[in-house]
């Protein structure tokens, strides 16, 4: 059973979350603080210790060169990508990074890839399900962006494994969400899922039959969500700040931390409130205050929000339909709560949508429904099947840097694709193709995946060799790439060099360099294990010594019991697992006549009409008695 | 794309035959075994020994290894065009529910390949039946014709890189398309000094919606020679089947050329 717990994990921009399926309903697994909620953001404390969630967001104030939130927004992407991201956010770049290079963050004197400190964060999820099972946990479905590229998608997958966690799907959020929301409705007909996150928009159109949910059209910005709205508020509090107090506060990352603290704070307000007020102190005594009204901040995101238009209209383009066909709108992310994106899409879509959900907590949900259809189902997911598209068009580069679409975007996943090749020289050994995602015509203006030398070509006349490749996008939505020469029958070998992705030697020598804190972490939860079963062996010991059983010891076995149990408490302080197990293993043999002495009194006290629980037998057998341990070592 | 003699055999034995599910024929039928692909596919299960289906074992519900077939094959589908649509997408819903990975998250690696690759196939040839022009095109192509000259990458590349499309103009839209390409030209002219002519714009915008018309009505001319097609798929006249397979040519020829110049017209309208 153990090896068959599955669990559910959303990376989100903002906030990440882990759950699982108990009995028929899925859910939230808490954090240590009682929390459903792990805000996505890693710290380094002064001794380097890396800090995840709630307790890591004070030093996005107190020491913010040494915390980084937001992360999602720079996996599988290269310095190019980003120019427009660093303006706005304090991602504090490596100095060493060449073009082309998987980027690496500085946390204090240390540097972690994107793909790293997802990890971090994924690690505490696991940590906190592990806690809650009491047992390990090494597999998940994590979600990602319906628009992730499949650079973004592998960098995801990387994080997975860099924290020791097999990740047995990807799954698109609004998919994940519509899971959820199916399990509930249980009903057949045509949903829109609108997912405005806090760094991603996602719109999925999907069709519900009969358990089968099938994604129609899918379409999105992977840079579009609340960043974008408390940057812009950001923004005008500087701009204020020079014009007012002519204070330039850009550069101060201290002050700029408690301004993006503040209007996230107002922002979230205004959802409720029709005004609210911004005050932050600045330095050399100053102030900064102002009162913003609901209206003043519809008018200024308005632009923001507009941008989710777009997609939401190519969608429908896509899947043939007009807005009025779709049965129910299903709202996800915490943007959703603003109600001026509400209201636009009640405008776009023509209907109120579906806000019943929590925005915040669908998808991870919808994440456990996927890993229990994964694990094999349950009654409650028997019958349900997700089929998934891809996102974008995968192209290959011809002639003249055109882009040649060999598998068109919302296609159904998995879905491959067969070319051809051919030399053009005699003798021709090798054959470079790149591989390109995105809609644009040109090979420049999509993204461009990976470049592959399809190698070992035996020789021939020029235009002679046939060389198939196939393009598989799996269920992740990740592509691969296999090629076959078919006059020789010769299987080609294939160089893969990712654009911007981490090779599988990196990420190896990422998994070890993660024992630094996963060898720790694994420690410390074998040592607390240990701990708790030292505490129940060593209670059950104490009910022992009053029960009658106690008396019919021999002083010598009394003697003994007492000095193996004074030794498991003293060993028990101690954080070496191994020795409070050998601890526990000795105090258990020696036990053993008393155990079943005090079997016997139970027993002949039942006989005499009195039941188990009033023969003082302890708490049961359950709870770790010495002999039911030592029967079943 | 080649296919074994075998493959092609069986769907020559389904052509005849109404039943659409292979899984069925294996167990229902005694001359099933002459579907089996010789060679490369046992006639038994990998996994329980029952007598194999194409995709899965009928008896033990394991996916199969692939077996390269036509995407008409593996719906167990005769090479008809007409198609009920309803039926596909029941079968493929329940073919999903055998082949799809998640189904096979707990099986062996080697099931998994098998379960990927079967579910891509799957994908791959309901996407191209379950759509009116692409099945045609794949009809096409299984027929030996070589469509690439009409296809939309092809025409694509041609106008990225200013070669020339080899694309003929359609004999019956010769002078239509002459004239529009001539308004086509002088409205191109007015736009780069700023002074377009509205009423070549309108003009322009009516022969737009003309052509627009003429695409539309294209689709319905097609179900005709679908007709002929389906009709004659137990004829032994090569002649006949050459001359609906040539009259579906070329209204695809027509199609793409109309589709293309109303793309141009949007282009030089900007819109």
């Amino acid at each position: 059973m153990t090896s068959d717990r599955i669990v559910g994990i959303d990376l989100g921009t903002t906030n990440s979350l882990v759950a699982f399926m108990q009995g028929e309903s899925p859910v939230v697994i808490p954090g240590e603080d009682g929390l459903n909620l792990v805000p996505s953001v890693v710290a380094l404390d002064d001794r380097d210790q890396i800090i995840v969630g709630n307790a890591a967001r004070k030093y996005l104030i107190e020491t913010p060169e040494r915390a980084v939130y937001s992360i999602k927004r720079l996996m599988g992407r290269g310095l190019e990508d980003i120019r427009e991201e660093l303006k706005l956010f304090p991602f504090q770049l490596a100095q060493d990074l060449q073009a082309g290079e998987v980027l690496r963050i500085n946390l204090g004197e240390k540097a972690f890839t994107p793909p790293e400190i997802s990890a971090f964060i994924l690690r505490q999820l696991k940590r906190n399900a592990e806690r809650f099972f009491n047992a390990p946990v090494t597999k998940a479905v994590i979600t990602v962006p319906a628009y992730f590229n499949d650079a973004q998608r592998q960098a995801t997958k990387d994080a997975g494994r860099i924290a020791g966690l097999e990740v047995l799907r990807l799954v698109n959020e609004p998919t994940a969400a519509s899971l959820a929301y199916g399990l509930d409705k249980k009903q057949n007909g045509i949903i829109a899922v609108y997912d405005l996150g806090g760094g991603t928009f996602d719109i999925s159109i999907l069709k519900l039959h009969d358990g089968i949910f099938e994604v129609i059209a899918t379409n999105g910005d992977t840079h579009l969500g609340g960043d974008d709205i408390d940057n812009l508020l950001i923004k005008i509090a500087i701009d204020d700040i020079r014009g007012d107090a002519n204070l330039d506060v850009s550069r101060n990352s201290e002050v700029v931390a408690t301004i993006r603290k503040a209007v996230i704070e107002a922002k979230i307000a205004l959802s409720s409130a029709q005004e609210t007020a911004l005050d932050v102190e600045l330095p050399q005594g100053k102030r900064y205050q102002r009162e913003i009204s609901r209206e003043q901040f519809e008018q200024l995101i308005q632009p923001i929000i507009d941008r989710t238009v777009g997609p939401c209209r190519q969608a429908l383009k896509d899947a043939g339909l007009k807005p009025k066909q779709i049965d129910e709108v299903v709202l996800v992310g915490g943007s959703t709560r603003i109600p001026k994106v509400r209201a636009l899409v009640e405008e776009l879509f023509q209907r109120k949508p579906h806000t019943d959900l929590n925005p915040d907590e669908v998808v991870a949900l919808g994440a456990a429904v996927q890993a229990n259809i994964l694990g094999g189902g349950s009654e409650a997911t028997e019958n349900m099947l997700l089929l998934d598209v891809t996102p974008l068009s995968l192209g290959i580069e011809v002639a003249g840097g055109v882009t040649d679409k060999i598998i068109l975007r919302n296609s159904t996943i998995p879905a491959s694709a067969t070319q051809y090749y051919t030399t053009q020289i005699d003798g021709q050994a090798n054959v470079a193709i790149h591989v390109l995602q995105g809609e644009r015509e040109l090979a420049k203006d999509c993204r461009s995946l990976a470049r592959f030398d399809l190698k070992g070509i035996p020789p021939m006349t020029a235009g002679m060799p046939r060389i198939e490749v196939k393009f598989l996008i799996d269920a992740n939505g990740i592509l691969h790439v296999s090629a076959r020469e078919q006059r020789s029958g010769k299987e080609s070998e294939i160089e893969v060099q990712p654009s911007y992705g981490l090779t599988d030697d990196q990420v190896e020598s990422m998994i070890l360099d993660s024992f630094d804190y996963a060898e720790e972490d694994f420690r410390q939860r074998q040592v607390i294990e240990a701990r708790n079963e030292a505490d129940t062996i060593l209670a059950a010991l104490e009910k022992g010594k009053k029960s009658p059983a106690w008396g019919q010891l021999t002083s010598d076995e009394k003697k003994k019991i007492a000095k193996l149990g004074k030794a498991l408490i003293g060993v028990k302080a101690e954080d070496d697992h191994q020795a409070i197990r050998k601890a526990i293993d000795l105090l258990n043999q020696g036990t053993m006549r008393l155990a079943e002495l005090m079997m016997d009194t139970a027993v002949s006290t039942a006989l005499k009409g009195k039941t188990m629980d009033e023969a003082d037998m302890g708490e049961g057998s359950e709870t770790g008695h010495p002999v039911a341990r030592a029967d079943f070592e | 794309m080649s296919f074994c003699d075998a493959a092609v055999l069986a769907s020559l034995a389904h052509a005849k035959s109404e039943r659409s599910r292979y899984a069925f024929m294996a167990m229902e039928s005694n001359t099933s075994s002459s579907l089996i692909m010789p060679g490369e596919a046992t006639a038994t299960c990998w996994s329980c020994g029952t007598m194999r289906a194409v995709h899965f074992c009928s008896a033990c519900g394991k996916v199969q290894p692939p077996v390269p077939v036509d995407y008409f094959t593996f719906f167990a589908l005769p090479r008809k065009l007409n198609l009920d649509i309803a039926l596909l997408e029941r079968e493929f819903y329940e073919l999903s529910r055998k082949l799809h990975p998640d189904l096979c998250a707990r099986a062996d690696k080697r099931e998994q390949e098998w379960s990927l690759e079967q579910s891509s196939l799957l994908n791959d040839a309901y996407r191209t039946l379950k759509d009116p022009i692409k099945r045609t095109e794949y009809l096409l192509r299984l027929e030996g014709v070589e469509l690439e000259e009409q296809s939309k990458t092809a025409t694509e590349k041609a106008r990225t890189t200013g070669e020339i499309k080899r694309q003929v103009v359609p004999p019956d839209l010769l002078e239509e398309v002459f004239e529009l390409n001539m308004q086509l030209e002088e409205l191109r002219a007015q736009k780069k000094i700023g002074e377009d002519d509205p009423a070549l714009v309108e003009e322009i915008g009516k022969q737009k919606l003309e052509l627009e018309e003429k695409f539309e009505s294209l689709s319905e001319e097609l179900k005709v020679y679908w007709n002929d097609w389906d009709s004659l798929i137990d004829s032994d006249s090569e002649e006949a089947r050459c001359k609906a397979r040539d009259k579906m040519v070329d209204l695809l020829n027509r199609r793409s050329y109309i589709r293309n110049l109303v793309r141009d017209v949007n282009e030089v309208l900007g819109n």
